[in-house]
C-alpha cells in the first residue's frame, strides 16, 4: 500500500482536510495537556515548599532581577504575537510574511534564552546561588533559600529547554516555509507549532510572578 | 473550510493588553498589599494566560473539545496540588508529644503562613 | 469455513504487502507496529520473568537459598521495573490497542501513524537504557525509587534506570494521545460513542490516564536525577525537603498506572464474554461509564500508598474513603459480566477460559484491596506479602490473563492462522492452577506478618513460601506452552477465515489477516455493539 500521496496535503488515514486539521489541533492540545501536568509536578512541589518556608522563598526571590524578568516576559509576549501572525500568514498563503514572522519568532526566542543564560543564570552562579554547584549564601533561612533556588533553576531550566526545542522546531518550519511548502490547505504544522509556542509563553507568564515577585518588592 | 483566520487587529489589541498587564503586575509588586500581592499577581497571570489561550491559540473559535482538553489538565493539576496540600497542612493538627518533634520539618511559626493552623 | 492455504499466500495482506527488515522497522501500519510491540514486550516479560524465577528459588530457604541481600534487592527491583514499565503498561494498549483500535472504529489507521512508530522507538530506547541499568550492576531501590535511598544512599544504577523509565513514559503518552484523537475524530459513519465496542471505551479511559498521569512521574524522576547528580536537596530533610513529597508525586502517577494496567484487560473481557456467551453485554452504558469513572477516580486515591509514610491521618481518611469509592465501578463491571453470562449460550474455548479466570481472580484481588484501603487493617498489612498477593492477583490473575485471552481471541485475525485449542485450554488450566498456588499462600504469609522486599524470613513461614515457589514453577510451564503452539501455528496452523468465532465487531468483517488499509470501503455502522441473538431484528 503506497504511503500518503506525496503531493496531496491529505494523509491516507483521513477522509478530508477538515478531519485532518481537527485531528492535528486536538493532538497538539492533548500534548499541551501533558505538558501542563509535566510542569505541574514542579508547580506542586513549589507550592508546598513556598507555603512551608515563605521567608526563605521571599529572600530568594528578592535576589532575582525583576527588570530582567519583566523584559524577558515582554520578549516572549512579542514572540507570541509574531507567532500568531506567522500562522495567519500561512493560513492566507503569504509566504514572505510567514518566513519573516517565523524568523522574528525564532530571534525573540533565542533572545529570551540568551538573556536568561548570560544575564541571569551566569550572574546567579557567580553570586553563589547555584545549589549543588557553588551555593554559598549564608544569611537567615539559608536552607529555604537554597530550596527556592533549586526550584528556580529547575523550573526556568525546564522552561528554557522547552524554548530551545521550540526554536529548533520553528527553525525546521522556517526552512520548509522558505521552500514554499505551506499554504491555506497545508498549514497544520505551523499552527500546531504555534500552539506549542504559545503554551511555553503561558508557562512563563505564571513563572514570572511566582518566582520573581514573591512577597513584593516594597 | 479549515480554521478561523483572525483579523490582525485583534492580535495587536491582545498584544497591547498583555504588555499592559505585564507592566501592571510588575508595578503592583512595588505596592504593599500584604498577603494580597500574591493573589493579585496570580489573578493577573490568569488573565494573561486566558488571553493568550483564547486569542493567540484560537480557543475562542475552536471546537469545544479543545477547551475540555485544556480545562481537564488544569483540573487534574488542581487535584495534584490540593490533595497533596491537605497532607502537608493537616500534619500538625494532631499534636505530637514534645520529645518526638523534629524541628527540621516543622515550619517555623511565622506570620504569612496562611494555612498554618496553630 | 477455512479458505484454502493458497489463498493466504496469494492474497495481499498487511503481513506480505512488503518484505524485508526495512519494511518492518520503517512501517507506519498500526498492525505491524502492534507486532513490533508484541515481540518487544514478550522479550521484556521473559527478562522480568527470569527475575521472578530467581526470587522464588531464593525464597525457598528462610535464610535465602542463593543470593546476598544486596543482590536480592536488585532482583525484585529489576522484576518490578521491567514488569511494570516494559510489560504491563504497554501490553494491551500497544499490542492489542494498536492493532484493533482503528479496525474497531472502521478507520484505515490511527490518527498519527508516524507518531505511532516513534512511540515504539522511544519504548525501545527506554528499554535498552533500563536493561543496561539492571544488567550492568543493577538497581536496588525497588521500582518505587523512594527517596532518600534513590537520591542519596543507593550505590546502584539509579540514574540510568530512572532515565530508562522516563524515556519509556513518553512512549506511553504518545500512544494514549494517538488513541484519544483517533477515537474522537476517526469513527466510521454511524459509529456513535454508544455503538463502540467496550474495548474502545476501555482504551479511551486508559489513554486519559496515560496522558494526564505519566508526565508527573516523568518530572519526578527528573527531580530524583537532579538530586542524585547535584545533591540539591529537594527531598532532603536536612535542607527542609520532604521525602514524602516524592512519594506524593510518584504515586500520583503510579496509582493510576495500575489502572492503565487493568482497564484494557477489562475491555478485552467485555469482548470475550459477549462473544463466548453469544449475548449482548448486560448494561452497556454502565460498563462504558464505569471505565471512565475508574480513570477519573483513580487519580484521587494515591495517598493509600502513603498511609504509613508520615502522611497526615486526616489526608489518610480522605484517601481511604476515596479508595473505597474506586472499587465501585470495578464491581459494576463484574456484576454486568456475570449478568451477561446468565442464560447465555456459553462455550469454553481458550479465550473464554481466560475471561472467566479473570473475573474470579480479579474479584479476589479487588476484595483484598479493600483491606488495604482500610486505615486500621493497612497498618498491619502494609509492606507485607499480603500487598504482594493483592496486586499480583490483579496484575497477573487479572491483567495478564486478560492479555492472554485477547491474544488467543484475536490471534486468527492477526496471523490468519488457528492454533490448537486443546493445548490452549490445557495451558490456561495450568496457568490458573500455578497462579493460585503461587499467590494464595502469599496472602496468608503476609497476613501472618512476613514483610515484602526482604531477602530472609522467619523459618515458620517456609512451608507457605515453598508452596508459592512450587506454584511459580507450574506457572512458568503454563506460560511457556502458548509460546510454543502460537509460534507453531504461524507456520503450520489451519488457515483462519474472517470470523472463526462468529463474533460481532468491525474487525471481524475483514479478511484474516487484514489488508494494509483495513477496509476496502469505510463501513457504515447501523447496528448496536454486540448484536448477538438472531431473533432480534437488526436493521442494516
Amino acid at each position: 500500500m503506497a504511503d500518503s500521496h506525496a503531493n496531496s496535503a491529505l494523509a491516507h488515514q483521513f477522509e478530508d482536510l477538515e478531519q485532518q486539521h481537527e485531528a492535528a489541533s486536538l493532538g497538539m492540545w492533548i500534548f499541551l495537556a501533558t505538558e501542563v501536568m509535566f510542569f505541574g509536578g514542579l508547580f506542586a512541589g513549589y507550592t508546598i515548599y513556598r507555603n512551608l518556608y515563605l521567608p526563605g522563598f521571599e529572600a530568594g526571590s528578592h535576589m532575582l532581577n525583576v527588570t530582567i524578568g519583566a523584559i524577558n516576559t515582554a520578549v516572549l509576549i512579542c514572540s507570541s504575537l509574531t507567532m500568531a501572525l506567522a500562522v495567519r500568514a500561512a493560513q492566507t498563503g503569504k509566504r514572505n510574511a510567514l518566513v519573516a514572522f517565523l524568523m522574528l519568532t525564532v530571534a525573540l526566542g533565542l533572545a529570551f534564552v540568551i538573556i536568561k543564560l548570560t544575564l541571569e543564570w551566569r550572574h546567579d552562579y557567580l553570586e553563589g546561588f547555584a545549589p549543588g554547584l557553588n551555593f554559598t549564601f549564608a544569611g537567615p533561612n539559608a536552607k529555604s533559600v537554597e530550596l527556592f533556588f533549586c526550584f528556580y533553576f529547575m523550573m526556568t531550566g525546564v522552561h528554557a529547554l522547552h524554548m530551545v526545542v521550540g526554536v529548533g522546531v520553528l527553525g525546521v518550519l522556517l526552512v520548509q516555509a522558505w521552500k514554499g511548502h505551506y499554504g491555506p490547505d497545508r498549514y497544520n504544522a505551523v499552527e500546531t507549532a504555534g500552539l506549542y509556542w504559545h503554551f511555553v509563553d503561558i508557562v512563563w507568564i505564571f513563572l514570572f510572578p511566582l518566582l520573581y515577585l514573591i512577597g513584593g518588592r516594597y | 473550510m479549515q480554521g478561523h483566520v483572525v483579523p490582525k487587529g485583534i492580535y495587536f489589541v491582545i498584544f497591547g493588553s498583555l504588555m499592559a498587564l505585564t507592566a501592571l503586575t510588575t508595578g503592583m509588586a512595588y505596592v504593599n498589599l500584604g498577603q494580597w500581592n500574591t493573589i493579585v499577581a496570580l489573578i493577573i497571570a490568569c488573565c494573561k494566560g486566558t488571553l493568550v489561550a483564547l486569542f493567540f491559540m484560537h480557543l475562542r473559535w475552536s471546537p469545544r473539545l479543545m477547551r475540555v482538553a485544556l480545562l481537564s489538565a488544569l483540573l487534574w493539576l488542581a487535584i495534584l496540588i490540593s490533595l497533596t496540600t491537605t497532607d502537608f497542612f493537616s500534619r500538625d493538627w494532631t499534636p505530637v508529644p514534645q520529645s518526638w518533634e523534629s524541628s527540621l520539618l516543622r515550619p517555623p511559626a511565622q506570620p504569612g503562613n496562611l494555612l498554618h493552623r496553630r | 469455513m477455512a479458505t484454502a492455504a493458497g489463498d493466504l499466500e496469494n492474497r495481499v495482506h498487511y503481513l506480505n504487502a512488503d518484505y524485508g527488515i526495512k519494511s518492518w522497522l520503517l512501517t507506519t501500519d498500526h498492525k505491524r507496529i502492534a507486532i513490533l510491540y508484541m515481540a518487544s514486550i514478550t522479550f521484556f516479560f521473559l527478562v522480568g520473568g527470569i527475575a521472578a524465577v530467581l526470587i522464588r528459588i531464593h525464597l525457598i530457604e528462610p535464610n535465602g537459598a542463593i543470593f546476598e541481600p544486596g543482590t536480592y534487592n536488585k532482583l525484585f527491583s529489576m522484576h518490578g521495573i521491567i514488569m511494570v514499565f516494559f510489560f504491563m503498561i504497554p501490553s494491551i494498549p500497544a499490542v492489542l490497542g494498536n492493532f484493533l483500535v482503528p479496525m474497531m472504529i472502521g478507520a484505515r489507521d490511527l490518527a498519527f501513524p508516524k507518531l505511532n512508530l516513534l512511540s515504539w522507538y522511544i519504548f525501545m530506547v527506554g528499554g535498552i537504557l533500563t536493561l543496561y541499568a539492571v544488567i550492568w550492576g543493577g538497581v536496588d531501590t525497588g521500582w518505587t525509587f523512594y527517596t532518600p535511598l534513590s537520591t542519596t544512599y543507593a550505590n546502584s544504577n539509579v540514574l540510568s534506570a530512572a532515565l530508562g523509565v522516563f524515556v519509556s513514559g513518553f512512549s506511553s503518552i504518545l500512544t494514549g494521545l494517538n488513541f484519544v484523537v483517533t477515537i474522537h475524530k476517526m469513527r466510521a459513519p454511524g459509529m456513535t460513542w454508544f455503538r463502540m465496542p467496550l474495548f474502545l471505551w476501555a482504551m479511551y479511559a486508559t489513554s486519559i490516564i496515560q496522558i494526564l498521569g505519566t508526565p508527573v512521574v516523568a518530572i519526578t524522576l527528573v527531580l530524583v536525577a537532579m538530586e542524585r547528580l547535584f545533591h540539591v536537596g529537594i527531598f532532603d530533610p536536612a535542607v527542609g525537603g520532604d521525602p514524602i513529597l516524592f512519594q506524593h508525586l510518584f504515586w500520583f502517577y503510579s496509582h493510576p498506572a495500575v489502572y492503565i494496567m487493568i482497564l484494557p484487560s477489562m475491555g478485552v473481557v467485555s469482548e470475550l464474554i459477549t462473544c463466548f456467551a453469544k449475548k449482548r453485554i448486560f448494561g452497556y452504558s454502565f460498563v462504558a461509564f464505569s471505565s471512565v469513572a475508574i480513570a477519573v477516580v483513580s487519580f484521587v486515591v494515591w495517598g493509600h500508598h502513603l498511609f504509613l509514610s508520615g502522611q497526615s491521618v486526616y489526608a489518610g481518611i480522605i484517601f481511604s474513603a476515596l479508595s473505597f469509592a474506586v472499587a465501585i465501578p470495578s464491581a459494576i463491571k463484574v456484576f454486568n459480566w456475570t449478568a451477561t453470562l446468565y442464560k447465555g449460550s456459553i462455550s469454553y474455548q481458550a479465550p473464554m477460559l481466560y475471561a472467566l479466570g479473570f473475573i474470579g481472580l480479579f474479584t479476589m484481588g479487588g476484595l483484598t484491596g479493600l483491606f488495604l484501603a482500610t486505615l486500621a487493617t493497612d497498618t498491619h498489612l502494609h509492606d507485607t506479602y499480603f500487598v504482594v498477593g493483592h496486586f499480583h492477583y490483579i496484575m497477573v490473575g487479572g491483567a495478564v490473563m486478560g492479555y492472554l485471552g485477547g491474544i488467543h481471541f484475536w490471534w486468527p485475525k492477526i496471523t490468519g492462522r488457528l492454533y490448537h485449542d486443546g493445548w490452549a485450554r490445557l495451558a490456561a488450566a495450568i496457568i490458573f492452577i500455578g497462579f493460585n498456588l503461587t499467590f494464595f499462600p502469599q496472602y496468608m504469609v503476609g497476613y501472618l506478618g512476613m514483610p515484602r522486599r526482604y531477602a530472609i524470613y522467619p523459618p515458620e513461614f517456609q512451608v507457605l513460601n515453598v508452596m508459592s515457589s512450587a506454584g511459580a514453577s507450574i506457572l512458568a510451564v503454563g506460560y511457556a506452552i502458548p509460546l510454543v503452539y502460537l509460534i507453531w501455528s504461524m507456520r503450520y496452523g489451519p488457515v483462519a477465515g474472517p470470523n472463526p468465532w462468529g463474533a460481532k465487531g468491525l474487525e471481524w468483517t475483514t479478511p484474516s489477516p487484514p489488508p494494509t488499509e483495513n477496509f476496502e470501503e469505510i463501513p457504515v455502522v447501523t447496528e448496536e455493539a454486540y448484536a448477538y441473538g438472531a431473533k432480534e431484528v437488526s436493521v442494516g
